[in-house]
């Protein structure tokens, strides 16, 4: 008989809304972090906050052009130099601005003819090899592609849902993303060494729609956050279903691990619609 | 007379006296010789007169006295080396037609002997030397001389049969030249020399005539040797005739002039082994346009008539209707006459399906052989044809009938309306609605090409060593994406997530949006109330359980909620609906049996139902009344969980170490002994009474009483054959259900009696029901209160069933009807057991 999953280390109420994106800030005592919230759809903004030592206050209000379903994506590109990814203008656009300049670097237009749709998320990443930054962009029509900005050119395209992607995280280290659509379907996907995007592995879940995933920073496992109430967990490598994880009464909408030095100290927090945040420990023996 | 006639007239005569009477060797000999000289080699430039002579008055009777003369003593008389030349000579160098006639009256005349073994030999020899093909054409030339009619006549008969003759008198002794397999073949060919020859002569300037080979082909064709000979002449005239414009017309007269009463055959031969509509018309000509019969069997008899044909043979013989202009007022007629026969409702009822079947294909592929401009002339009559063939079909209770038509109507009105007024009709494609739509395209000229007929056993064999080639080549590109499976995987071996434990996973269940209802009257409100699909999903997934294990609360609502249950619409589109559904009914009919058939049997013939309630009614009475002649299940898992507690004893009893040794040497000395006469080791089932006993008149009666006073204005069951081969199935489930119940003698003569009246019904549904019926009412009631309380109703029954058993276009119907018939024989021999 397995066992049966986990409850919750701690459950956060009274936000009095729901939850629609978390990240962890762990390492205050270095500094400044700048947290954001992609306010697209509301005022269609992204807010700079200071929240060193305690506060928090807005720093920077950077007006965005879109009204979308697209997270905006961050990279800290040097010290003190961030660059942004988010939805542009016009329809399958995306801009990326340097936060602090609040100055578009590159604006990215797919083909007329390639019919993707809006940008759905976003993943702006630097890989090992290269000092270039890299962009992810899930859209519409079900099909992830991998850009150079500097070069302003689509390298690689990979139809591997049907339906608009929700999410998809990247793992530099392994070369290989997971993307989950609102269909019920998850696949992972992996870049060789053309740069061209494989689909290496699809899982098929209970229930449709992934609203967000997040790969924890040690590369061992994923999070989903489900349409379906439930936080889903894999394994990394395979994609082996670990657990469900009931608690939610509402669809969750976002996961997030946090990387907290004290490895048993880490802890993965869900958000919902029913207005709660919970935080799970989970799989942080050594 | 002129003086060499009669010079020649007393050599023979001599010759012939001597042959007879003398004894000595060199005289028979000389007077041989003498003769021999009269008949020059058959090339020979001009005879001479006295050669002609002898072969016109002399050879015949001199063959004769040749053949008379045969025996052990006097062939001994002939020099042993000589022997050949001199006796085989005068038959196989004289005038062939002569020789042919004298040996095979003299093989047929005697008995078996020396003699008669001699003439089959030259008779062979005959054969082998190609000297029919001579024969034939001397027939030929000789056309114009007006004693030859009965002799060709005498000659057609005996060439047409002669495996015949020679079978029938040489029984076991017969040679292998003379069965039909090798002689008709060699007939062809010998057809073909004469052919040729006949091309020569034409080629030369001369005149000719066929009418012998055409008469000859046509009587070995009505034998029935069809195949035999075409198969021969068929691929010779079709490479001959591609670029030869006079052997075309060689082919043309040589079937133009095939006596009518042969011309069926000769036709429906060349129409079967013709690769292609393009060869069919070098090889026919316009015989379509010129003879009548012909044209009867191309364009009647080969389409509505006849339905074994294959798919090529039919789209060569309207591609040759359609392929010149003349004929291509032929093919539009024919189409209206196959859209005509296609849409007779009665010819729907009456001809089995491979015919209906037939001739849908024959119109799909006429329509892909129209010109456009010939569909817009006759546009208006074919839509009609369309439109009252599809209204037939589609009413047609045989979803095969349904089908066709639908396939049909959408070819027809794809060719019909250009423009976005087509036909589109739901159906699931399977190999033979594939294969009608692959028709509608017309077939490449290309394709016909088939390989000479000789070289088509070495052609199929390189094809297959293809195919194997192919196929090999396909089960290495089918491998090779295993071994890159098996590659990630022995790679992914060391980077897998096993370090990582699964939590239970089991909760990972369909998210269910709202609550299942826990009572049976809450399921009562939210079907009669609710507007959330989700919730009537729900609802309908629990109600056959929770009727099921609260029978006493269900029996309170019961009439109620198969009310309910009935009128209850598929608003939603939830899947399983109707099997849903019709397990709720059925349980609750179950539950509450009488109150419950009393509504539904009323029901059945109430009122403002739609036909489908009607049926579904039908089947929830059937299966009611199947669970409840069958065993109880609760019982039955009463029984498995007993089982199971044994079970867990023995599995417990393996953790106690004393036990376990025990258990061992028991099993041991078990597998070791033998035992006879062991009984069952199982225990038999428990004896249960049967629950559909007490219940099944209240199942039956009703339904079967007032299916001739309905309350409704329109009278479902004779308008809707369905409804009533639904109806008279039902009560046959119901009465096979009621086997070894008391009453079931009382069913059994109502339903006799019930399907008297619709035995010969129109449709087939109705009529295979009936049939079920009968099997049903003779397998389930007791034979001998069959025979003693019905005895005449089983005799007319008898009769019935085996004019349907012969008479009935529907296979289905005659294979029941055999059954019911065979149940009825082993009726008859228990009877004779019991009285004996």
């Amino acid at each position: 008989m397995a066992l049966r999953p986990p409850d919750p280390k701690f459950v956060l109420r009274g936000t009095g809304a729901s939850v629609n994106t978390l990240h962890f800030c762990c390492r205050d005592q270095e500094g400044c972090d700048p947290i954001l919230f992609s306010g697209q759809g509301r005022d269609a903004a992204v807010c700079t906050w200071d929240l060193s030592e305690g506060r928090n206050a807005v720093i920077d209000y950077i007006p965005l052009d879109s009204y979308g379903f697209c997270q905006c994506s961050l990279m800290q590109k040097d010290v003190g130099h961030y660059l942004l990814a988010s939805p542009g203008s016009t329809l399958s656009e995306v801009k990326i601005l340097d936060l602090l300049k609040k100055t578009p670097v590159w604006i990215l237009k797919p083909p007329a003819d390639a019919k993707l749709g809006m940008p759905m998320c976003l993943k702006l990443w630097q890989p090992l090899s290269c000092s270039r930054p890299l962009l992810l962009v899930g859209y519409e029509d079900g099909s992830v592609t991998l850009w150079d900005p500097s070069e302003k050119k689509m390298l690689s395209r990979l139809a591997c849902h049907n339906e608009p992607i929700m999410c998809l995280d990247f793992d530099p280290e392994k070369v290989k993303g997971i993307s989950g659509s609102s269909e019920k379907v998850l696949s992972s996907w992996g870049l060789d060494e053309q740069q061209n995007l494989k689909l290496q592995k699809t899982v098929t879940l209970v229930n449709a729609g992934i609203a967000d995933t997040c790969i924890r920073q040690d590369k061992k496992i994923l999070a989903t956050a489900g349409w379906d109430h439930q936080v889903r967990v894999f394994g990394w490598k395979k994609l082996k279903p670990l657990a469900i994880l009931p608690y939610h009464t509402a669809s969750v909408h976002c996961v997030s691990f946090s990387d907290h030095v004290v490895l048993s100290e880490r802890f993965m927090a869900a958000g919902s619609k029913d207005q709660r945040i919970s935080l799970w420990s989970l799989y942080n023996e050594p | 007379m002129e003086p060499e006639n009669l010079e020649v007239r007393c050599l023979v005569k001599q010759a012939i006296v001597t042959l007879s009477s003398s004894r000595d060797s060199a005289e028979i000999t000389r007077s041989l010789q003498s003769m021999k000289q009269y008949l020059g080699g058959p090339e020979s430039a001009a005879p001479s007169p006295k050669s002609e002579e002898f072969v016109n008055t002399h050879y015949s009777h001199f063959l004769r006295v040749l053949t008379s003369n045969l025996s052990a003593d006097w062939l001994l008389l002939l020099p042993i080396d000589q022997e050949k030349e001199l006796f085989d000579y005068f038959f196989l160098n004289g005038p062939p037609h002569q020789a042919y006639l004298v040996l095979l009256d003299t093989i047929t005349a005697t008995s078996p002997s020396l003699r008669q073994e001699r003439c089959v030999q030259i008779l062979e020899q005959f054969l082998r030397e190609g000297r029919m093909a001579q024969l034939i054409w001397e027939v030929c030339l000789k056309h114009t001389l007006p004693y030859t009619a009965s002799l060709r006549e005498t000659l057609l008969n005996k060439i047409s049969a002669l495996p015949d003759h020679m079978a029938n008198k040489l029984e076991k002794n017969n040679r292998a030249i003379f069965y039909p397999k090798d002689y008709y073949p060699l007939l062809g060919q010998e057809m073909l020399s004469v052919l040729e020859r006949t091309c020569e002569q034409l080629k030369g300037g001369m005149d000719c005539s066929l009418s012998f080979v055409s008469q000859l082909l046509g009587k070995v064709c009505i034998q029935g040797h069809t195949d035999a000979v075409l198969q021969t002449l068929v691929p010779r005239l079709t490479v001959l005739t591609q670029t030869d414009c006079i052997w075309q017309r060689i082919c043309w007269r040589l079937v133009e002039n095939v006596p009518e009463r042969w011309m069926e055959n000769v036709v429906s031969g060349l129409v079967r082994l013709a690769a292609g509509p393009e060869v069919l018309s070098r090889l026919l000509g316009s015989i379509v346009l010129k003879n009548k019969k012909a044209e009867f069997v191309l364009t009647h008899k080969f389409l509505l008539l006849q339905y074994q044909h294959k798919n090529s043979v039919l789209q060569s013989l309207l591609g040759y209707l359609a392929g010149e202009k003349s004929r291509g007022c032929l093919l539009i007629e024919v189409l209206k006459k196959l859209l005509e026969t296609w849409g007779n409702s009665s010819a729907l009822r009456h001809t089995p399906i491979e015919q209906q079947l037939y001739i849908s294909k024959a119109i799909i592929i006429s329509l892909a052989q129209l010109t456009n401009s010939q569909v817009q002339e006759h546009k208006a009559e074919l839509l009609s044809g369309m439109m009252t063939g599809m209204e037939c079909h589609l009413d047609s209770n045989l979803p095969r009938v349904r089908q066709l038509g639908m396939v049909v109507a959408e070819c027809l009105s794809a060719r019909l309306n250009s423009g976005d007024h087509r036909l589109k009709f739901q159906y699931a494609e399977d190999d033979e609605s594939r294969e009608l739509q692959s028709l509608s395209t017309p077939r490449p000229l290309s394709s016909w090409k088939a390989p000479p007929q000789q070289h088509r056993d070495g052609g199929s064999q390189v094809e297959s060593r293809q195919n194997a080639a192919e196929g090999r080549q396909n089960m290495a590109e089918s491998r090779q994406p295993v071994q890159r499976v098996q590659d990630t995987e022995s790679e992914s071996e060391l980077d897998s997530d096993d370090e990582l434990i699964p939590y239970d996973l089991s909760i990972d269940t369909e998210l269910q949006r709202s609550r299942a209802p826990v009572y049976i009257n809450d399921c009562v409100e939210v079907l009669m109330t609710s507007a959330d699909p989700e919730r009537i999903e729900i609802t309908l997934k629990v109600v056959e359980n929770l009727i099921r294990k609260n029978p006493t609360a269900s029996r309170e609502v019961s009439v109620q909620f198969a009310k309910i249950l009935l009128h209850l619409e598929d608003k939603f589109n939830i899947s399983g609906f109707v099997g849903l559904r019709q397990r709720g009914l059925v349980a609750i009919t179950v539950t509450d049996i009488i109150p419950v058939t009393q509504y539904l049997t009323s029901e059945f013939y109430a009122v403002n139902y739609s036909l489908s309630q009607r049926l579904d009614i039908l089947d929830v009475l059937a299966l009611a009344a199947q669970e409840l002649s069958q065993p109880d299940s609760s019982q039955r898992t009463a029984n498995e969980s007993t089982f199971t507690e044994l079970l867990r004893k023995g599995a417990s009893d393996l953790h106690d170490p004393s036990q376990q040794w025990k258990k061992i040497i028991k099993e041991r000395i078990e597998n070791k002994t033998r035992r006879f006469a062991k009984g069952t080791s199982r225990p038999e089932p428990k004896a249960v009474p049967n629950r559909l006993s007490s219940v099944a008149g209240h199942f039956f009666f009703p339904l079967i009483k007032n299916y001739d006073r309905p309350q409704t204005p329109f009278d479902f069951l004779a308008e809707q054959p369905l409804m009533m081969g639904r109806l008279i199935h039902t009560l046959a489930i119901l009465v096979y259900f009621s086997v070894n119940i008391p009453i079931a003698i009382h069913m059994g003569k109502a339903l006799l009696d019930f399907i008297w009246a619709v035995r010969y019904h129109r449709d087939v549904y109705v009529r295979q029901g009936t049939l079920f019926a009968v099997s049903s009412v003779l397998l389930s009631v007791p034979s001998h209160l069959l025979l003693t309380e019905v005895p005449d109703e089983l005799l007319e029954l008898r009769f019935w069933l085996a004019d349907v058993a012969e008479n009935d276009p529907d296979e289905g119907c005659r294979g029941s009807a055999l059954q019911s018939l065979l149940l009825l024989e082993n009726f008859k021999k228990k009877l004779g057991a019991i009285t004996e």
